[in-house]
Parts: structure tokens; sequence; C-alpha cells
């Protein structure tokens, strides 16, 4: 089997390399400029390149290159137990790391049958939406950057600081969280965690507003932005776009009405669409959202209800330190959790949320080992992504720049 | 037309046949069938122009290896969701290791170019008709479609590897 493929692939190879030079000669006799923009270049924010054929400053064609901070992942996963694998999910959108998280954990409890309490489905509502709006805050500052404007970028910046202070106080760590355990969180909300929170609900509407204020109508963010990088509804539901990039051409899927997990059903809130599917509109899709998460937030922490943090399902969840080392049957299970020993039941599964930058999906296949047989991961970035070409030819080069950062592509989850 | 399980089944089995769509079952909520290579676009493309059903939609791809399972060692998953009547249903196709190929869905959805890309990096399917079929994350000169399950991960304790910069 292997030979055969193997020549068949180097044949195929082969043939596509003619092809591309043959293409690339083409266009030198056109008298096009061939243009690097990337791998690393401060401007796409991360590691991936596009060779770019211009002419003069427009764009003629586009090649994408990725795999630059390619792990992985998923061969990774078919090795290790469920719980090792949470760590990996941080790293893919790196901006919001609890989504991936809880998304991960999710459609393990899914697997597992496994009930969580209402309170850490709102803990969990909490920590997902202060991840959307770290999220769409990097993004829409960073798009002020790109064209043009530090100012906002420095202010809002100081805001992702407090996001992570709450982040720290829940779970430890800033970045890359890890935060919960499959079946809850891993410990209550403490009364620091709680006050942070609060204090952040008071402080971030005035900053947003005055964030939205100094670009929402001002000119030049508008002249640079309004019709730049548009793609249809029809297009972008062809190239499977989900999140704000597909809501801002005015398609209203979100997973959280659509599909609802995590108790999302129990809270009041809108979805913005856009009309043009253009940066601009990409844009206010996603300062839209920022009040809507903190719509979430605040009706969460409000209401948030009595009871458990976490399951009741020893098999999976880690008991309490001080308990392992006072009975056995803590002893046994800590054992058998920490050295991968548990089997999960046979099956398969497939569970999506709503991440940063769209339908973020798990599908999982176990065959009743320790460790899943397939992981599959439905990565929004990497499938939207496909469209840039599409969305920059025929445009400026300076356009460019600003649909990619409106995309919010992540190197991380676009290359897993 | 309320779209059930057995609704959609019923239509698809009284469309293409018993012979075609087999293997049906509920994992998830979420109803998984098998079809075969021949019917995979026919199938899709059905989906997407019926009236009632409006799949259209391309929620994933996924490659699965099952070396075990002699004549049918890979599988071609297809997940597709209707955004309309919010009716999700994934498709399996099995296709021996040693002829993996399967015809391209890039002519129905854009969104598949990538995906196929992928699947052939990672599991070697072939896609025929599909317009730009190479690698998309591993190097090119890789000779090998690393998820298959023959190739287990790197040792972690190998030795023969010196980084003096690292210390193993």
């Amino acid at each position: 089997m292997a030979t055969d493929n193997k020549t068949a692939d180097t044949d195929q190879l082969q043939e596509f390399r003619d092809n591309r030079d043959l293409k690339l000669q083409d266009k030198k006799n056109e008298n096009l400029t061939t243009l690097n923009l990337g791998p690393t270049h401060p401007a796409t924010h991360g590691i991936f390149q596009n060779i770019l054929q211009m002419d003069g400053e427009v764009i003629m064609d586009a090649v994408p290159t990725i795999g630059y901070i390619h792990r992985a992942f998923e061969k990774i996963a078919e090795r290790r137990p469920f719980y090792q694998i949470t760590p990996l999910t941080d790293r893919m959108n790196y901006c919001s790391s609890p989504i991936n998280n809880m998304g991960y954990h999710m459609t393990v409890e899914k697997l597992l049958g496994i009930e969580i309490p209402k309170r850490a489905q709102y803990i969990r509502v909490i920590m997902m939406e202060l991840a959307r709006i770290s999220d769409h805050l990097i993004c829409n500052s960073i798009l002020g950057v790109d064209s043009g404007a530090f100012t906002g970028f420095l202010y809002v910046m100081q805001e992702r600081e407090h996001i992570y202070d709450i982040y720290e106080e829940v779970c430890g760590a800033r970045l890359t969280t890890n935060m919960g355990r499959i079946g809850g969180m891993e410990r209550d909300l403490s009364p620091k965690a709680l006050h942070l929170i609060g204090e952040f609900l008071k402080r971030f509407p005035k900053v947003w507003a005055e964030f939205e204020k100094m670009l929402t109508r001002n000119r030049i963010f508008i002249d640079r932005t309004v019709g730049v990088g548009a793609i249809t509804a029809e297009r972008a539901l062809s190239y499977s776009f989900t999140g704000p990039n597909l809501r801002a051409t005015g398609v209203d899927y979100d997973v959280r009405v659509m599909n609802p997990y995590s108790s999302y059903g129990d809270f009041e809130f809108e979805i913005p669409v856009g009309a043009k599917g253009d940066t601009y509109d990409r844009y206010l899709v996603r300062n839209e959202e920022v009040w809507q998460s903190l719509k979430i937030i605040e009706q969460a922490y409000k209401n948030l209800p009595e009871g458990s943090y976490h399951a009741d399902a020893p098999h999976y969840y880690l008991p309490p330190k001080q308990e392992v080392y006072t009975s056995m049957e803590a002893l046994i299970y800590h054992f058998k959790i920490v050295m991968g020993e548990i089997d999960a039941p046979k099956g398969e599964v497939y569970h999506s949320v709503e991440g940063g930058n769209g339908e973020l999906g798990f599908y999982l296949v176990s065959d009743g080992g320790r460790t899943p047989y397939r992981l599959h991961f439905r990565r929004p970035c990497f499938i939207y992504y496909q469209a840039y070409t599409e969305m920059i030819v025929g445009g400026q080069l300076a356009d460019a720049i600003l649909t990619l950062s409106s995309l919010n592509v992540i190197a991380g989850e676009l290359d897993a | 037309m309320e779209l059930t399980n057995e609704n959609v089944l019923g239509k698809l089995i009284a469309q293409f046949g018993e012979e075609n769509i087999f293997d049906a079952y509920d994992p998830d909520g979420i109803m998984t069938l098998t079809t075969t290579r021949e019917n995979i676009i026919a199938l899709i493309q059905y989906l997407y122009d019926d009236k009632d059903l409006q799949v259209q939609f391309l929620t994933t791809m996924a490659g699965i290896h099952f070396p075990d399972h002699k004549g049918r060692e890979l599988c071609m998953m297809y997940q597709l969701h209707s955004l309309r009547h919010n009716y999700r249903l994934r498709i399996k196709v099995f296709v021996p290791a040693e002829d993996p190929v399967l015809p391209t869905l890039t002519n129905i959805y854009a969104a598949a170019n990538w995906m196929e890309r992928e699947a052939y990096d990672f599991y070697g399917f072939i896609f025929t008709g599909h317009p730009n079929l190479i690698r998309i994350l591993n190097i090119e000169e890789m000779e090998y479609h690393p998820m298959l399950k023959q190739y287990p991960l790197e040792d972690q304790t190998r030795e023969d590897k010196i980084d003096t910069y690292f210390g193993r």
C-alpha cells in the first residue's frame, strides 16, 4: 500500500509544483510584482504567509500558506488520557482559551453522560463570556491599530489585564488557562473572584463606550473599513463561515441560541447581525457582542445559583486533595484518574460551542479505552481563512491588512 | 415536514435505496448513516437541493482510520447542518486503505477545499477533481500521512536525538 501511494503522491506533487511554477512564470511576464506578506510580519498577528501578486498597489492573486505552528494536537490527543487533553485546547484560540477548555469538557461530559449542576454551568457561562469579551476586545482594538489608531488598543488592553486577573483568581493561570475540569470547575468562585467580576462589570462599560466613541463614527476609520473585504451571505455560507464573520453578512446563526449548552437558554440576549459583511460590519457586530456578553455576565452574576460547583462523578472528577490523604476511596480514585486508568464508554459525540471566532466543534470517537480513538477539532479559523484570497483579490494591499485583522485569524487555531 | 431522524432516513432510503443508505444509528442525537463513494456526491447534492431538508451547511469533515476493518480501513465523516431547520446529520464513507479515492465536494461547498486538503495531508485520501490537492499543514516533502494509526508518537525516552540546548 505504502509504496504505491507514495509514487502517486510524488507524481501529483510534482505536477502541482510544475503548474504552480508555470503560473508564476506567466504572471512574471505580465510585469506583476511578487510580494511576501509574512510569515512573520507585524500586521499578520501570527505566523502565516501570503504570497501576493501585485499590480502596483492592487492585489491580483494570493496564495496562502499555513501550518507554521502546526503542533499535531489531533495526533497527540490520541495518546493522552482525557484530562490531559485540556491543556492542548488552550493553545488553539489563545485569546479565549476558557471557551476551548469548557467546550472540550462539555464534549467529554456528553460522552460520559454526566449532568452538571446549575452553579457550575453559570460559572462556566461567566468565564466563557469574559473570554469572548477579551477575544473581541483584542480583535477590534488591533483593527484600530492597523488603521492607524494606537491609543484605543492600549486603553482597552488594560481591561484585558483585568479579565486575566479574574482568570488568575479562578484557575491560577492567565493566558493558557486549563480552566475547569471534566465534570465542572476545579474550585468554587472565591469571594475575591466575585469581587473582581463585580468591579469589572462596573468599570468596563464606560471604557468600552469610550472605545466605541473613538472609532465607530470616526471619519478616517469609516473610510478605511466600509466596503473593504466584503463577502456575501451566500459565499460566506458556502465557505462555512460561523461566528461574528458570518453574522456580519446578515445570517443570525449563533450556537448559543441554535443549540443552547451550559444553560444559555436561561439568559436574555440578542444576536447582532450586520448587512454587508465588510470590515466595518464585522467591527460593529463584535462591538455589539461585547455589550451582549456583558448583559449575560450580569444576569449570571446576579442569579448565581447555590449548590455544588462540580458534578458528582467520582470516576472522572478528581477528589479534593485533603480527602486523598484521609479517605481510601478518594485515594483510589485519585490514583486511577491521575494515572489515566479510567476507561471511557464507547461512543461518538459531536459538541460545539460558540467560540470567539465561531462554531468551535469537537468530534470525539471513543472505542472504550483510556484515550480518545479520534478527536477532531472543528476550528472556525481554519475553515473561514480559505475565503481570504477571494476577499482581498482586486483590493489594495492596505485593505488586505485590515481584512485580515477584522477576520480575527488566530494562528494557533488555524494550525492546531 | 418535521425533520426527525426517522423521517429523514425514510426519505433518503426512498430516494437512494437500502443498498446505498445503510448502518444508520444515532450515537448522540445526530443521525449517522453510511453510504458508498459512488453515491456520496449525489446524496449531499440531494440534501442540498431538497426543499424540505435544505441541508446547506458543511460543518466539518474528518478522516478516521480503523486498521482492523479489513477492506474498509479508512472512513471519511461529513457532518452537515440544515441552518433552516437546525437539523444536523453525519454521513460516513468507508474506503479500503490501498484505494483511498473519493470524489471531491468542492463543487458544492467551497469550504470543502481545505478540509479535503487536510484529509489528504493527514490520511492520504485522494479527492478526484479537487482543484489543488497538496499538503496543507505539514511540509510538502513529507512521505507519509501522519494520522494513520501505524505511525506512533515519538518515544519520549529516546536517546538518539542529542540536543545540547534542551539537555536531552
